[in-house]
């Protein structure tokens, strides 16, 4: 039962129908012609490329210990030694891959889980809306370090665990920003077409309202991956990521930064990448939010603006 | 399954007392039945799985069964979670937080210094980075598009992408090992000081904090001010041909306040999450290089109090934000 979705008065808003399909294809390849979105891709895919074919290609096991420690770079360690005189390179080589899965994961968790629980708050109203909102308010009374550090409280540091903890700690954002969005678009013609005819709610929120949030929900799944990669390096930073002699770009850091006057690259490179990263994903957001939203600023900063103070009615 | 499109909104009867005063009774009201149900998550949290507190205590080789049941007789771990709970949370008003499991010490005077320090960091750093943000935001919108503007947008981006720990990494090979050394890489306070009686000890961690919510103050800043000034009433304003100063100052800018406000308000929220890692690197003797080490030892009650005062000041800074900006914002007052 196909349901002719009437054009809506809005004109050619990304989101309006007709550009359903593919639809996220066209904003990632108009986002990757603007300068902003090139960079950003090319940062974060030169990271991407250093951390997945890394390991096939280091000179060195990540954990032998082949040198004195903090030994300067030399032709055959060309990055120099760690604190415990292993190999920095292969250290690095090998130390990205495992972050960036937990970073894609705990995004998907936490855009999955809070696209979900904004629609539905926003499309079943009432009494759901103000159970999940009220859910949402505690949980943004943590700050996400926090609430990731509390969940690891409970039985250590699991890697499957942090990922579980950032993507819940990124749920409740994500849910406001999509709920103000569903509540637009449930207000148009095509959802109340295909109320009148019957469907059910779940249906209508997937196959009627979803399609129309994809601008919103690759803006924030972008948003997300960048804050992710920043909590899951922090809390790897912290010592909470995989036991001591696996490779962590995070734990690099923090294990040889007593070692930073005889070999800072052992510090250097691993917070390098980190940062790189982040930027590239970063700007990379920024130019789908400025294509797919047509607005320079940020869902957040949006928010802020147009959601002043509390709500006065109810 | 009735879906109502429109929202009912109760009238608002004329009778009870200033509007404004039932928002901000009713924003505060609301601010504690958060925070209460954040306790009930934090308990639950630490205190639902088998691995309780007195497990962490004895360890992995605690498996002793008197033993392990002696001990939790002492920590009151045999009554029912609900009972555990009130004792808990009066325990918070009353200052009896139980000791830490750690070294015995109690919870209260083993955080109450760390307390005070992060409350300075948080503060200057507070202080200093909002009220730059909100400078050069509100300077960036009046440029709108002119050179500064796009320079700031691009290096803020560049920096709000940064994890805290690589711009304290940064400063400390910029200024205190590799390139210069002109400040401590650690802030090791001696004991029984505080950060004020060494501040050139807080001197990196405030600046890193500074670096990381500057940007972010900015950007908000700038968005709120733009729309400011892209409103009906400063369009108004400019077709009667009031002077372009006139309208920034009269029009646009007590427009602005309030989400200046938040925009403050945003920045120490940020902080209460940003001392944790910052604290850790700079060995900075706070709650938040506590809370790190309490979740690395499973001290129980020591994570629950740390978690339970970040979330009051979060929720606390959020009242007061959002009060003040209530009071700013003049279409606020008017009951609807």
């Amino acid at each position: 039962m196909a349901v002719d979705t009437p054009a809506t008065s809005r004109p050619a808003r990304p989101g309006a129908p007709g550009l359903r399909r593919h639809q996220w294809m066209a904003v990632l390849r108009a986002a990757v012609r603007t300068p902003r979105g090139a960079a950003g891709l090319a940062l974060a895919s030169l990271v991407l490329l250093i951390a997945i074919i890394g390991p096939a290609v280091a000179p060195h096991p990540p954990d032998a210990l082949l040198t004195t420690e903090f030994a300067k770079p030399s032709g055959q360690f060309p990055l120099g030694s760690d604190f415990l005189g292993r190999d920095v390179l292969s250290r690095v080589l090998n130390g990205g891959w495992i972050l960036l899965i937990m970073a894609v994961a705990a995004t998907v968790i936490g855009v999955a889980a809070g696209a979900t629980a904004g629609m539905s708050a926003a499309y079943l109203r009432g009494r759901s809306d103000g159970l999940i909102m009220r859910g949402v308010d505690v949980l943004l009374a943590f700050p996400q370090i926090v609430f990731a550090l509390l969940l690891l409280s409970m039985i250590g540091p699991k890697l499957w665990l942090i990922v579980i903890a950032v993507g819940v700690s990124h749920a409740p954002q994500v849910a406001r920003v999509l709920r103000s969005a569903t509540l637009d678009v449930s207000e148009r013609d095509f959802v109340k077409v295909a109320e009148l005819q019957g469907m059910s709610p779940a249906k209508i929120l997937g196959k009627e309202i979803l399609p129309n949030l994809i601008s919103p929900i690759m803006v924030e799944a972008g948003l997300r991956l960048t804050y992710s990669i920043i909590l899951i390096s922090g809390l790897a930073f912290l010592g909470f990521g995989q036991p001591p002699p696996a490779p962590n770009w995070g734990y690099m850091i923090n294990e040889n930064q007593i070692g930073l006057p005889s070999n800072p690259w052992a510090v250097v490179v691993p917070a390098a990448l980190i940062a790189l990263l982040t930027i590239g994903t970063n700007t990379f957001t920024d130019a789908i939010a400025r294509v797919a939203i047509g607005v320079e600023r940020r869902p957040e900063e949006a928010a802020l603006v147009t959601d002043l103070g509390p709500e006065t009615a109810e | 399954m009735a879906v109502t499109t429109t929202r009912a909104r109760p009238e608002t009867p004329r009778r009870v007392a200033h509007p404004l005063l039932r928002l901000v009774r009713r924003r505060t009201a609301f601010g504690v039945l958060t925070l209460f149900l954040v306790s009930i998550v934090v308990f639950v949290a630490t205190e639902i799985l088998p691995g309780n507190a007195a497990t962490a205590i004895l360890g992995r080789n605690g498996t002793n069964p008197t033993r392990l049941h002696n001990l939790e007789i002492r920590l009151h771990l045999n009554r029912p979670l609900v009972d555990q709970y009130w004792t808990w949370l009066s325990g918070l008003f009353t200052g009896n937080l139980g000791r830490s499991l750690a070294n015995g010490q109690p919870v209260w005077s083993l955080v109450e210094p760390r307390l005070v320090n992060s409350a300075v960091l948080v503060l200057v750093a507070g202080v200093i980075g909002s009220l730059l943000g909100v400078a050069l935001g509100a300077v960036a919108a009046l440029r709108k598009d002119g050179w500064l503007d796009h320079v700031s947008s691009v290096v803020a981006l560049g920096v709000t992408s940064l994890p805290e720990f690589v711009v304290a990494i940064g400063l400390i090979i910029l200024l205190s090992t590799t390139v210069w050394h002109v400040l401590p890489a650690v802030s090791l306070l001696p004991p029984g000081t505080y950060a004020w009686d060494s501040p050139q000890l807080i001197v990196l961690p405030c600046l890193t904090l500074v670096i990381v919510i500057v940007p972010y103050t900015m950007r908000m800043m700038r968005a709120a001010m733009i729309e400011s000034l892209g409103s009906d009433y400063v369009e108004m304003a400019r077709l009667k041909g009031v002077p372009e100063r006139r309208i920034v100052a009269v029009h646009a800018l007590p427009n602005a306040i309030a989400p200046t406000i938040q925009v403050i308000g945003l920045g120490f929220l940020y902080l209460a999450g940003g001392i944790v890692v910052v604290e850790y690197v700079f060995n900075f003797p706070g709650v938040g290089q506590e809370l790190v080490y309490a979740v690395n030892g499973r001290d129980i009650p020591v994570i629950q109090f740390i978690v339970i005062v970040l979330a009051a000041f979060y929720v606390f800074v959020n009242i007061i934000a959002d009060v003040i900006a209530l009071l700013a914002t003049p279409r606020r007052r008017i009951p609807r």
